[in-house]
């Protein structure tokens, strides 16, 4: 499956859920195929949608938090796995687009390949860690992670596809917080 | 002696609502981190790295909390890219608390270079401190608060050896 494929599966699958986005291609992605209030679109600071959503999580422990995450900007922050087992949020839900690449960047190698990520985030101790392959397996495996208790990890092998002509995040960074705090509230 | 003790600066903060503490430990902050595993009112997450602590705070600030960072300088450079790509342009305030190692040229090596630059590499940024003392904590917890609620920019109080009792 493609990358845009994984997300034109994913997105229908969203409530009111906050979705805390890693940086490059995931936030453009989503943003041209569905912009939502709830979406924080991090544009910088490389690797840490991850703690992000833990802090949102752990700040609003009645919602559901996603972290829409990729494989580069996963294995820029590790540690946060072990950061997120740690504090086990039950509300929060580590979504991952693996491409295997750096795909914002022109789909340089990321070191994927070798290390199966759902494995490290289950030994890191996430109550549970999935890894699907085609897009049909999404919907289900998605739907079952978001009734589990958390932390959850999804992980959703996919092929490069990214078309630069895709549109940057139009918010200014200043909007992106003031509406994502508003639909928290 | 403690210029500030570690219990009544905390305590001070959780009055003013910093209740969600995070960071990496530091010596020179070891009371304030005992104190904080102590009380009930304000949670303590022990974070990875600095610049995880910074994306955890801006998650928490987010959903309605007031986040405090306790550090020590050599953080200041894993942060620098948190602070100036989310911080700063997403308008997103936070606390921080740094340990001066280093300070004046006597530390061990590994302070040196970073206890000469710490306030230059914030002045650089464009991020606003001050050295915390005895004598200005209460103008300082007015200027930090009025930089995170009015201008939603962070702030960072630095903190030289022996301003707190340690606890190791
Ligand atoms: C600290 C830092 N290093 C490098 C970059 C450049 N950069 C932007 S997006 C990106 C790739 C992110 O990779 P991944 O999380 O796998 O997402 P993908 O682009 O593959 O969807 C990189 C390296 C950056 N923004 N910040
Ligand atoms: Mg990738």
């Amino acid at each position: 499956m493609k990358g845009t494929e994984a997300f034109q599966e994913l997105l229908p699958l969203l409530g009111d859920e906050p979705v805390v986005h890693a940086n490059g291609f995931i936030c453009r992605e989503s943003f041209s195929i569905k912009d939502r209030e709830e979406n924080f679109y991090m544009i910088g600071s490389m690797g840490l949608a991850s703690s992000i959503g833990l802090g949102v999580a752990l700040c609003k422990p009645d919602r559901k938090v996603i972290v829409l995450d990729g494989d580069g900007n996963v294995l820029m922050s590790m540690g946060t796995l072990a950061m997120i087992s740690a504090e086990a949020p039950n509300n929060l839900v580590h979504v991952v687009i693996d491409n295997e690449v750096y795909e914002s960047t022109g789909k340089q190698r990321s070191i994927s390949n070798a290390v199966p990520l759902e494995q490290v985030a289950k030994s890191a101790g996430y109550r549970q860690a999935v890894r699907v392959d085609k897009k049909e397996e999404i919907k289900p495996a998605f739907e079952k992670l978001m009734n589990s208790e958390g932390p959850v990890f999804l992980l959703i092998k996919v092929e490069p596809c990214f078309d630069p002509k895709t549109g940057r995040v139009t918010h200014t960074p200043e909007e992106i917080t003031e509406r994502f705090m508003k639909s928290l509230r | 002696m403690a210029l500030i003790t570690s219990k009544s600066f905390i305590d001070r903060l959780i009055q003013e609502n910093f209740k969600f503490f995070t960071g990496v430990p530091c010596s020179l902050l070891s009371g304030l981190i005992s104190h904080l595993e102590e009380v009930e009112e304000a949670k303590y997450i022990p974070s990875v790295r600095e610049d995880a602590a910074v994306g955890l705070c801006a998650g928490a600030y987010m959903a309605g909390s007031m986040p405090v960072l306790l550090m020590q300088n050599s953080g200041l450079g894993y942060c620098l890219n948190a602070f100036t790509s989310l911080n700063l342009i997403y308008r997103i305030p936070v606390l921080v608390i740094m340990s001066w190692r280093g300070q004046g040229g006597k530390d061990a090596p590994e302070h040196i270079i970073m206890g000469d630059i710490n306030q230059k590499l914030l002045e650089t940024a464009g991020m606003d401190y001050s050295v915390l003392k005895p004598e200005n904590l209460d103008q300082v917890l007015e200027t930090a608060k009025r930089k995170i609620n009015e201008e939603k920019l962070p702030y960072t109080l630095i903190v030289e050896k022996g301003l707190f009792d340690e606890r190791h």
